[in-house]
């Protein structure tokens, strides 16, 4: 029974890093073009930011294009292309918060802390990922061209 | 009267907005489901089991038991189809705090404590003996306050991954979200044996387990909070069976 630990609470556990802090950006249109507090991301590091099940956990509700991971889910839609279909600044906003662009959006804000009700104190007043690792998965995600 | 007809217009958007509230049951494998079905061979009936024998029991102090009152456990067919519901002095009581007002007012025991095995195991044999009948909760009256905030509650957004229990139980019910299918997210199995404590728990342990998945506050077993969102879960399992004690994975 051990392998079928809720993803839910996998989702939910990891502590953050010491001393995250949510970078300034710009918003024009959809998209912010501008890389977060000027780093260079790497699609290496992001590749396993987006596989990591303590912090990111994409995949609870993505799917990307690798065959070597199992039970990815379909809340969101599927990642392969997204890098054809998105700009980075496209998709650096959805990830650091997709209700920038649609108020109604289902996927969480990883680069936020503003204007969330009930956080855990674990989490209180961090975001889910630091400004290096938006940038990680940016690149990560825009080289995902097919 | 405002009220009433407020909370009219409520269940017509959310009948308008949401897609249709599913059983439980027909969410799970089929392998789960069997099992489900079979006392025999599900772990949740030791819990029922032992729910019988302390309702015969009488307690320290000469008080009755539960059976001294109430006659034979049988006599409870329908009752958990009624709850959460509002008691004479206000409070909204769920059928854990039910037991629990018996134990402490009429059998002056002490209380059994939430999430315990004594009130999971008499919590689970009054409610099967429900098994199959439609929930059917009062939603009028003092109740109407109480279905508002659960509904209020159900559709805030939660947490650091900011998400209400509506962007997964009405959303996306019927997708993965990993290895778990997305259900209606009612209450009409609970308690359940599931596998992954490999023991019986609450409705209120589950939500528990939700708002930790969203990096939200846990509220307390038998809070105001989740008691509000238990009566409002069994607003939209309206007329689907009591399935307890459910089988999850
Ligand atoms: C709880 C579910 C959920 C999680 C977790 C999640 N997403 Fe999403 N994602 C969605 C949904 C749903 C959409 C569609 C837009 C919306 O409603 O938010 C989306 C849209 C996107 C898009 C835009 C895709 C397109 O083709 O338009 C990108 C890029 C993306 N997600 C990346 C990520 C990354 C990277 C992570 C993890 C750091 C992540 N998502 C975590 C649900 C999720
Ligand atoms: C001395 C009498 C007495 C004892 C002992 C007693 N009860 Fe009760 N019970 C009542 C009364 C009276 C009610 C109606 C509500 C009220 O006034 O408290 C009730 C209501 C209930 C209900 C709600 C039924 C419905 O249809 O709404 C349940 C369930 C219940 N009792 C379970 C128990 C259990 C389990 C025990 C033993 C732990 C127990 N009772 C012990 C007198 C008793
Ligand atoms: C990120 C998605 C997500 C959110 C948000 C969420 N849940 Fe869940 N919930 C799940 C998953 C996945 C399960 C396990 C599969 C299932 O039964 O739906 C579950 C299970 C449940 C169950 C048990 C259903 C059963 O029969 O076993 C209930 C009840 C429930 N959720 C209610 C809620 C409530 C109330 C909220 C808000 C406080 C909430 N959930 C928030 C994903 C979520």
């Amino acid at each position: 029974m051990r392998g079928f630990r809720a993803a839910l609470v996998v989702l939910g556990l990891a502590a953050p890093a010491a001393g995250q802090e949510v970078a300034p950006f710009v918003v024009s249109g959809d998209a912010v073009a501008a890389p977060l507090g000027g780093l260079t991301g790497s699609a290496e590091r992001g590749a396993r930011i987006v596989r990591n099940r303590e912090t990111a956990n994409c995949l609870i509700c993505h799917t990307i294009p690798d065959p070597a991971e199992t039970f990815m889910g379909e809340v969101g839609p599927l990642l392969a292309g997204v890098g054809a279909r998105l700009t980075p600044g496209q998709i650096r906003l959805r990830v650091i918060d997709p209700t920038l662009a649609n108020p109604a959006a289902v996927m969480p804000a990883y680069h936020r802390v503003a204007g969330l009700a009930h956080v855990d104190e674990r989490w209180r007043g961090r975001p889910v990922l630091s400004a290096q690792e938006i940038e990680d998965v940016v690149a990560y995600l825009s080289a995902l061209k097919e | 009267m405002r009220a009433t007809i407020a909370f009219a217009l409520m269940l017509a958007a959310t009948a308008a907005g949401a897609g249709e509230v599913r059983a439980p049951a027909t969410f799970l494998s089929p392998d789960l489901r069997a099992l489900q079905d079979d006392p025999s061979r599900h772990p949740g009936w030791l819990w029922v089991d032992s729910g019988e024998t302390l309702w015969r029991a009488a307690p320290a102090g000469g008080r009755p038991s539960c059976q001294g009152c109430h006659g034979d456990i049988g006599g409870m067919r329908g009752a958990a189809t009624r709850y959460p519901q509002v008691a004479g002095d206000g409070r909204l009581l769920n059928l854990e705090g039910r037991i629990e007002t018996c134990r402490s007012r009429h059998q002056q025991a002490p209380a059994f404590g939430y999430e315990s095995d004594d009130l999971l195991a008499l919590t689970a044999a009054v409610a099967v003996q429900s098994r199959g009948l439609p929930t059917a909760v009062a939603t009028d009256g003092p109740a109407a306050s109480f279905v508002a905030e659960g509904r209020r509650l159900f559709e805030t957004r939660m947490g650091q991954l900011n998400l209400s229990c509506a962007h997964c139980h009405e959303a996306n019910v019927g997708r993965r979200l990993r290895g778990d299918v997305i259900s209606s997210g009612v209450g009409t199995g609970f308690p359940a044996y599931r596998l992954e404590w490999n023991t019986m728990g609450s409705l209120h342990r589950r939500l528990r387990a939700c708002s930790l998945g969203v990096r939200a506050t846990q509220f307390s077993y038998g809070s105001a909070e989740y008691l509000a969102l238990e009566l409002y879960l069994a607003v939209r399992a309206r007329g689907l069976p009591v399935e307890s004690p459910g089988l999850r994975r």
